[in-house]
Formats: C-alpha cells, structure tokens, sequence
C-alpha cells in the first residue's frame, strides 16, 4: 500500500519552518511524522499527516511548494536487527532508498517512512514477504 | 497587411527621401540648436558638407549623456509653446531624459506605431488591452495612438491589478496584448492561481511585446503560457528617438523593419565609433529624419544587434535590425568575460524543468567577481538529488555558453519578484 507524504520546499530561512506549522495548525492538520532535511541553501520539510490533500491545499494558498509525494509506510518488529533484514530484501531487487524516517513505536511493533527507487516494485516485494505496507487512512488511526 | 506603400518603396527612392529629409534636418538643428552647432563646429562639419548618406558618419554621436547635459529642453529644435505633449524615461541612473513632441510629432508617432501594430497582425477587429504603464513612459500612450488608428478598440489598463486584468480579458474578449514578455509572463500566471488558462478560457490571439528585448526562448515561453498558436512580435523603440514605433516585427518573424522614411539607421563599433559594413554586429545608432520637437542626429541606443538589407518575403523594402542581443550597457564583463543577460536567459529558459523567473547577481570577493544566477523551478520537487542534478545540469550549460563558472541557486515557484514594467533581473553588486 503507498501512502501520500507531504512535502514541503523551503528555503533556509529563519521562521520559515513556524509558517508552515502554523498553517497546518489553523487548519488543524495533525502531524503524525516529519523529517526535516536541509543542505546549506535548500529545507525539504517531509511529513506525514493525517489529511496530506487538505494540508497541501492550504499551504499553496498561502504561496508554499508544496507536493505530495508517495512512500512506503510499513510496520516492522520492534527489535534489533529487523530493519536490517527488511533492507536486505530491498537491496537483493536492487531497490535503492532515497530517504526514511521512523513514525511510530507502539508495543513490540514500530513504523517507518521509506522512500525508493521504484515504489511500487518495492510495495510488491515487501507484501510477497509478508511485510504490511500502509495507507494514508491506517496510518492516521495508528 | 502593409499599412503604407512607403514601406515598398525601392531601396532608390527610400535614400532619396532619406537624403532631403537628412539635409533638412542637419540644416534646423544646425541653425536652432546651439549644443548641435557647437559640436559640429568643432568636428569641422557644415551643413553643407552633407551632400550623401555616407556624409552621415561625419556628424558628431549624440548621446543620453548629452541629453542630461542639456537638460530638461536644451536639445529642443522649437519654442516650447510649440509642443503639445512631454514624456520623460525614469532615469533610474540620474536626471530623466525629457523629450518632447509637437502636433506633427504626434501624427508621425501614431503613424510610425500603426504600421508596427499591423506588420505584428493588429487589425480594426481586434480588442488591444495595453498593459504599459501609463505615464511619463512612452510605451503606453505610443501603441495608444497606433492602435487606435488602425482601429482597433482599445483598453487602457495600464500596469497592475493583475486579476482585474484576466477579467476585462475574458468579459471584453480581448484579442490583443501588450505588455513587456515578463508581465505577460507573469499575467498568464495571475490567470491559472483564478483558475483561468489563457491558452483556453481567453480569445487573446496576437502579443505586440516590447520595451524589453525578446528572445527565441522567451517567445518560446510566451507560447507555453498564452498558446502554441498566439503570434508573438517584439517591436523596438525608446523615448529618445519617439517611443515604440521605429521598429518591429512582421509575420515572417525574422527581424524588426524599421521605418527607415524617419529614421536612418547605422551600425558601428562601439569601442571606436567606427562605421561598420552592412551585416555586422555592432552598437546600433539612429538618425531622426522626422521630428520638429527633438531631431535627434546619430543618437547611440547601445543596443546590439545588425542590419539585414536583403528583402523580406512580407514585401516591404525597409531594412530590418535582427532582434536585439543585449545593450551595451548591459553588458557585463565577468572576470574579464562580456556576458549578455540574454546568454544566461537562453540557457535557463532551455530547461523544461525551470520557470522563466530568474535573477542575475554579481559580486566581488576580494579581487574576483562571482556570478550567481537564482532561477525558479517549475515544479516543486522533493528530491536533493533531482535539485543538485538541475543546478549541475544548468552550471555545465553555462560554463558551455559563457565560458564562466556560476552557482546556481533554484528557488521554489512564485518567491522571486515579479515586474509589471521592464524587468529588473541583473544585481550587480560589485562597487564600481
């Protein structure tokens, strides 16, 4: 199952990143994850929320790049070396990841956001392994 | 359509009109404009000494300097209860230059704009929303005038209110823009945040483009923004010499002809004010043959571009001056390299995946000058990787072009300026 992120371009400014939370506030999108990465000159805010079109409406009317991007969400066992195993299942199908963050931990299971090369080979790999992908609607009631 | 049968004369009789018209005019300033005779005395010419065309080039240049020195009417040829009208440029760099217009000299505009509007497609038919300024610059009151006569039903909406713009489009059925390509650029964009596409929703099938020079890329983008079958011209003109009107495009799209029965132009070296061969590219300079307010007599633009004698296959015999390649003065010498603008504008604007919003910066560190160039994308993206590929990409292509190395800085869509006039593109911040 793929999942929509929203993605948000910002330069390094300071405040940027408090504008964009504070238009998802107003609109009362609920945050669930987000990653925040930045090279000297550009920001890229990733984040999971509850409602991502809304969330994405709301931030280009206010002038925001904005697009929603689609990744994998998954759920792994909560101990050490499970994540390693699951990349290796990637790797083997020459699956190349952009980026991932974690989202949740609950219990003996944990989520994470997993961004690659070619998704939807890699959803398919990951469900003939009985790994469970999820979609934007199982996410937001985890 | 050919607005006047002047425009076919052969090239005989255009120069024997041009001669009278030359001899005529050296004649009046010579005897009316005391900085003329000034400095023609002191080249050593006369009057008389302007038996050819060729005697041309012993006439001293004038240039915007000169303008200011004579500042505001000094230049002028008549009294000033003889002029009817006063425009003025910005002068962004000074004191503005005044020029100034006498009954006659506004027939001679309004005719001058009227061919260029028809040689770009305008007809009575046509619904022309003028997007200039209105004011002290030329722009807008000139293709007024042109327009006008040639009929066509005119909408002064002047700069601004870029929303209100799209609406008199669609509620009026305009047919016919002008603007400069970068508020036409940035209209288009106005009209998809209301949700209309100019390529679709509006009916606006020709663009008379000026005051900024137009490139193959950016007709390109205007095409894009406006319709793949919108027929887009530039035309050419400055307050100096009239307004718009002493040049433009016609339907074969291959250079601007110029109403040569007003105005003779000459190409020369910039460096050495040499006169240069038919077909070279050089710094173009213009004769006012036709004005009673300010004749203006080898008047330097600083603009690049060259002369094409040959005929046009629309018929008309005027020469035509290939679309400009940049103004000298616009010229940028990087680390010792001359860079036009219009390079860097070639190179962005090849790349589907940038905007045709960018800005030029220049600066010194230390003893050596940087060239950034900050470009839009088109389409937000949420990969560093596809970001350093584009920069990449764009600064190869670039070094290719101008043979200098430049960062690259991509901005998300929307967050550079826009302008409703000329653009401001270029931040040279280098203290002179």
């Amino acid at each position: 199952m793929v999942a929509k992120q929203l993605s948000v371009f910002i330069e390094n400014r300071q405040g940027r990143l408090g504008e964009v939370l504070n238009v998802l506030k107003t609109n009362k999108v609920n945050i669930l994850s987000l990653s925040l990465a930045d090279t000297t000159e550009y920001g890229l805010l990733r984040l999971i929320v509850n409602n991502p079109e809304l969330g994405k409406e709301k931030l280009a009317k206010e002038g925001f790049s904005t697009m929603l991007t689609s990744v994998i969400v998954l759920k792994i066992t909560h101990e050490a070396g499970s994540l390693q195993d699951l990349l290796q299942i990637l790797a083997e199908e020459n699956i190349n990841i952009e980026y991932m963050y974690g989202l949740s931990i609950e219990g003996d299971e944990a989520s994470v956001v997993l961004k690659a090369s070619d998704l939807t080979k890699a959803d398919e790999i990951l469900l003939s392994h009985g790994v469970k992908t999820l979609s934007t609607e199982e996410i937001s009631n985890l | 359509m050919i607005w006047s049968k002047v425009e076919t004369l052969p090239r005989s009789e255009i120069e024997k009109i041009q001669l009278e018209r030359l001899q005529e005019t050296v004649n009046r300033v010579y005897e009316k404009v005391e900085p003329y005779r000034k400095k023609m005395d002191d080249a050593g010419v006369k009057p008389a000494d302007i038996k050819s065309l060729k005697d041309l080039a012993k006439l001293p240049f004038v240039t915007k300097q000169d303008m200011r020195d004579n500042y505001p009417f000094g230049l002028f040829a008549v009294p000033r209860s003889e002029l009817v009208r006063i425009h003025a440029s910005s002068g962004t760099t000074g004191k503005p230059t005044v020029v100034g217009y006498t009954a006659k000299d506004l027939e001679t505009w309004t005719e001058c704009v009227a061919r260029i509007a028809c040689m770009g497609g305008a007809t009575k038919d046509d619904v022309a929303q003028i997007c200039f300024g209105y004011g002290m610059f030329t722009g807008a009151l000139g293709l007024h005038y042109g327009l006008e006569k040639i009929g066509a039903t005119i909408i002064p909406s002047s700069t601004g209110n870029s929303e209100k713009q799209i609406m008199y489009m669609k509620d009026f059925g305009t047919t016919l823009l002008v603007a400069t390509p970068s508020y036409a650029l940035r209209l288009a964009e106005v009209a998809h945040e209301i949700g209309v596409d100019p390529a679709k929703d509006l009916n606006v099938k020709i663009g008379l483009v000026g005051s900024e020079l137009l490139t193959e890329a950016m007709r390109e983008e205007m095409h894009k923004a406006w319709g793949k079958d919108m027929l887009v011209t530039s035309n050419y003109g400055m307050s100096e010499l009239m307004g718009p009107g002493v040049s433009g495009e016609c339907l074969e799209l291959d250079g601007m002809h110029i109403n040569e029965d007003f105005f003779i132009p000459e190409i020369i070296n910039p460096e050495t004010g040499e006169v240069l061969p038919a077909g070279e590219k050089g710094e173009l300079v213009i004769t006012c043959i036709m004005k009673e307010g300010i004749p203006l007599i080898r008047y330097r633009t600083k603009d690049i571009t060259r002369l094409i004698y040959e005929p046009c296959k629309c018929g008309r015999t005027f020469c035509r001056m290939e679309n400009l390649s940049g103004r000298s003065d616009d010229m940028l010498k990087i680390r010792g390299v001359n860079v036009f603008p219009s390079q860097i504008e070639e190179v962005i604007l090849s790349f589907n995946e940038l905007g045709p919003h960018y800005e030029i910066i220049v600066t010194r560190d230390g003893y050596t000058d940087k060239l950034e160039i900050r470009v839009e994308l088109a389409h937000t993206t949420d990969s560093f990787g596809e970001l350093e590929r584009i920069s990449n990409a764009v600064r190869n292509k670039l070094r290719i072009i101008l043979g200098l190395d430049a960062k690259v800085k991509l901005e998300s869509p929307n967050t550079l300026q826009r302008f409703e006039g000329k653009a401001k593109r270029i931040k040279d911040l280098r203290s002179k």
